[in-house]
């Protein structure tokens, strides 16, 4: 072993890496006593939500699954977001702090593979936790006697999965710039708030001060992720923005069949481009 | 064969590393050899492509900053300490490198013999010691036969035992023929471990030696306890500065001042003049 040549490798991102990163995460969460609280968490109460729909009642004109899913929409908005901003902010922030990233990438392992592998282990830990909530709360619907709506309250759940992969993008982005894993989750739940609580109330604020036109209103309520998800699922299972007064109606008139698409390419978008943004920062920049 | 040429790391407009400049040859054993900030650490970081830099760095003629990942395959990195992944088997970790290197898990079985972890392999790595969890981490090193090993401070939070342990795994695998490039502060270690010493201050180069000749280069001296028989103590001090030694009384012996290489001289001259020295250490 005195003189040696390096044989030259790929240095483009290889699926297999991915895969195995991946894995490790995926490992990782669900050995974790915060995976485990935010799973039972979720599906204690989407069941307790479940459990108090009315059986075979058609309150607001909703079947069983409508309700459950209106009941679930309120809760995802709240508890989605906190879950996918707290795993991702901890993700890379965490690891860079004790070594683990370090370590990670003294392999043969390009940052590309790195941050693909922990956005999609954290993505599938979160579809376990989201999909598993909506799963109980749709067996407590049929055992109910509900099935009407079934298709809405599966979309729903996939949206509200795009919303919690788009925190976690969110968190992951946070996680880039933080210098330690509880600056990160500091910073992730005060934008947590601004998201779930503030977003609301400007955008309402905001519309009276400044007059916005109904396009305005509803351009301004999209650009909020969280505020698209609930738009996107309301639009779901009724058909109707009402909760959003003139702006929705514009909408309705304006987008017909078509709102409900757009409403979720929107949330798709967003479930996109904050992890675009993570991983361009941390290929790019960001020593370890 | 490792070439660097005008390393530089910066930190704003702190220059970490400046104009660093070092050839290592196929086989050769180098210390990175300073005081904490000197800038050690960061040019085994700009090594693997952990931080970005200037200059330039070429490992078995690859750019580490445009191939990466192939100069990261011909090397192992032993981190200084293994404080994460608490809750995995050392098993699994070493499993986990291996796959990280897509190699087959059969390879763990290998470097577990090799660095004589066979016993602990199914413990978590929370519940090993210093010792142990620094074993792990150059097992994880070895798991693709690199040709180069980077040791950041490999002793540093092992006791007197396992540090003993650790220099002589080293030195194996040093005698094996690897590059070893080992960031230390510790003056003796480097002495039984590497053939050259690079000592480095404020992220510049100051002195390139030979590990005995590090001590005299940059001027360190040491004070030699020594515990003598029950009034031998006078005798000893007058006997030392009549050939030219500082030495004082001490509480519980004597203390001699020394350069790297007087130590054995000073205790000779003792043993010569019939002072039985009952035991020993060097203070820095």
């Amino acid at each position: 072993m005195t003189t040696f040549q390096i044989e030259p490798t790929t240095e483009r991102a290889q699926p297999s890496m991915v895969r195995v990163v991946a894995g490790k995460e995926l490992t990782d969460a669900t050995h974790s006593k915060w995976f485990w609280m935010w799973t039972a968490a979720f599906a204690g109460l989407a069941a307790v939500m479940a459990s108090v729909a009315l059986p075979g009642s058609q309150v607001g004109g909703y079947g069983t699954f409508g309700r459950t899913a209106a009941s679930l929409v309120a809760l995802a908005q709240i508890i989605v977001p906190l879950m996918g901003l707290t795993l991702g902010a901890y993700s890379i922030a965490g690891q860079r702090e004790n070594g683990a990233l370090r370590f990670l990438l003294s392999h043969p392992i390009s940052r590309s593979e790195a941050f693909l592998g922990t956005y999609l282990g954290l993505a599938v830990a979160l579809a376990a936790t989201v999909f598993g909530g909506f799963g109980v709360a749709g067996l407590i619907a049929v055992v109910q006697g509900g099935g009407a709506n079934a298709g809405s309250f599966v979309l729903i759940a996939v949206l509200s999965w795009l919303l919690a992969v788009s925190m976690l993008g969110f968190g992951m982005l946070i996680s880039t710039f933080a210098r330690s894993g509880s600056a990160a989750l500091g910073i992730a739940i005060f934008f947590w708030l601004a998201l779930a609580f503030l977003g609301d109330l400007g955008v309402m604020g905001t519309s009276v001060a400044t007059k916005l036109p109904t396009w305005g209103l509803l351009l301004s309520a999209v650009l909020n992720p969280v505020e698209a998800f609930r738009l996107a699922s309301l639009s779901a299972f009724t058909g109707s923005l009402d909760v959003l007064g003139p702006a929705g109606r514009y909408a309705v008139d304006t987008f017909g069949d078509m709102l409900s698409w757009i409403l979720f390419i929107t949330v798709a978008i967003w479930a996109i481009v904050p992890t675009g943004l993570a991983w361009f920062r941390f290929t790019r920049k960001g020593d370890v | 064969m490792i070439t660097i040429e005008h390393l530089t790391k910066s930190y704003g407009r702190t220059d970490v590393v400046s104009d660093f400049s070092l050839t290592i040859p196929d086989g050769e054993s180098i210390a990175l050899w300073g005081p904490n900030g000197a800038g050690k650490t960061t040019v085994v970081r700009c090594l693997l492509g952990l931080v970005t830099y200037d200059g330039e760095i070429r490992v078995g003629g690859l750019d580490a900053a445009k191939q990466g990942k192939s100069v990261r395959g011909a090397m192992g990195y032993v981190p200084q300490e293994l404080s994460f992944y608490d809750e995995m088997t050392v098993y699994d970790l070493l499993d986990y490198s291996a796959a990280l290197r897509s190699l087959p898990p059969e390879r763990v079985d290998d470097v577990l013999a090799t660095v004589d972890l066979g016993d602990h392999r199914n413990k978590k790595i929370r519940e090993l010691s210093g010792g142990l969890k620094q074993r792990v981490g150059i097992a994880s090193a070895l798991i693709p036969d690199p040709p180069i090993l980077l040791l950041d401070e490999p002793t540093s939070n092992l006791d007197a035992r396992a540090r003993d342990a650790a220099i002589e795994l080293l030195q194996g695998l040093r005698d094996d023929g690897r590059t070893l490039v080992v960031t230390s502060h510790h003056v003796e270690e480097m002495a039984m471990l590497v053939d050259r010493v690079v000592a480095m201050e404020q992220g510049k180069i100051t002195v390139i030696c030979d590990p005995s000749d590090l001590a005299e280069q940059l001027g360190l001296r040491a004070w030699l306890h020594l515990i003598l028989t029950n009034g031998s103590a006078p005798h000893a001090i007058e006997i030392l500065e009549n050939r030219g030694f500082t030495a004082k009384l001490n509480s519980r012996g004597i203390l001699v001042e020394v350069s790297s290489q007087g130590k054995g001289e000073a205790v000779g001259i003792l043993q010569s003049a019939g002072i039985e020295i009952n035991d020993l250490e060097v203070w820095r």
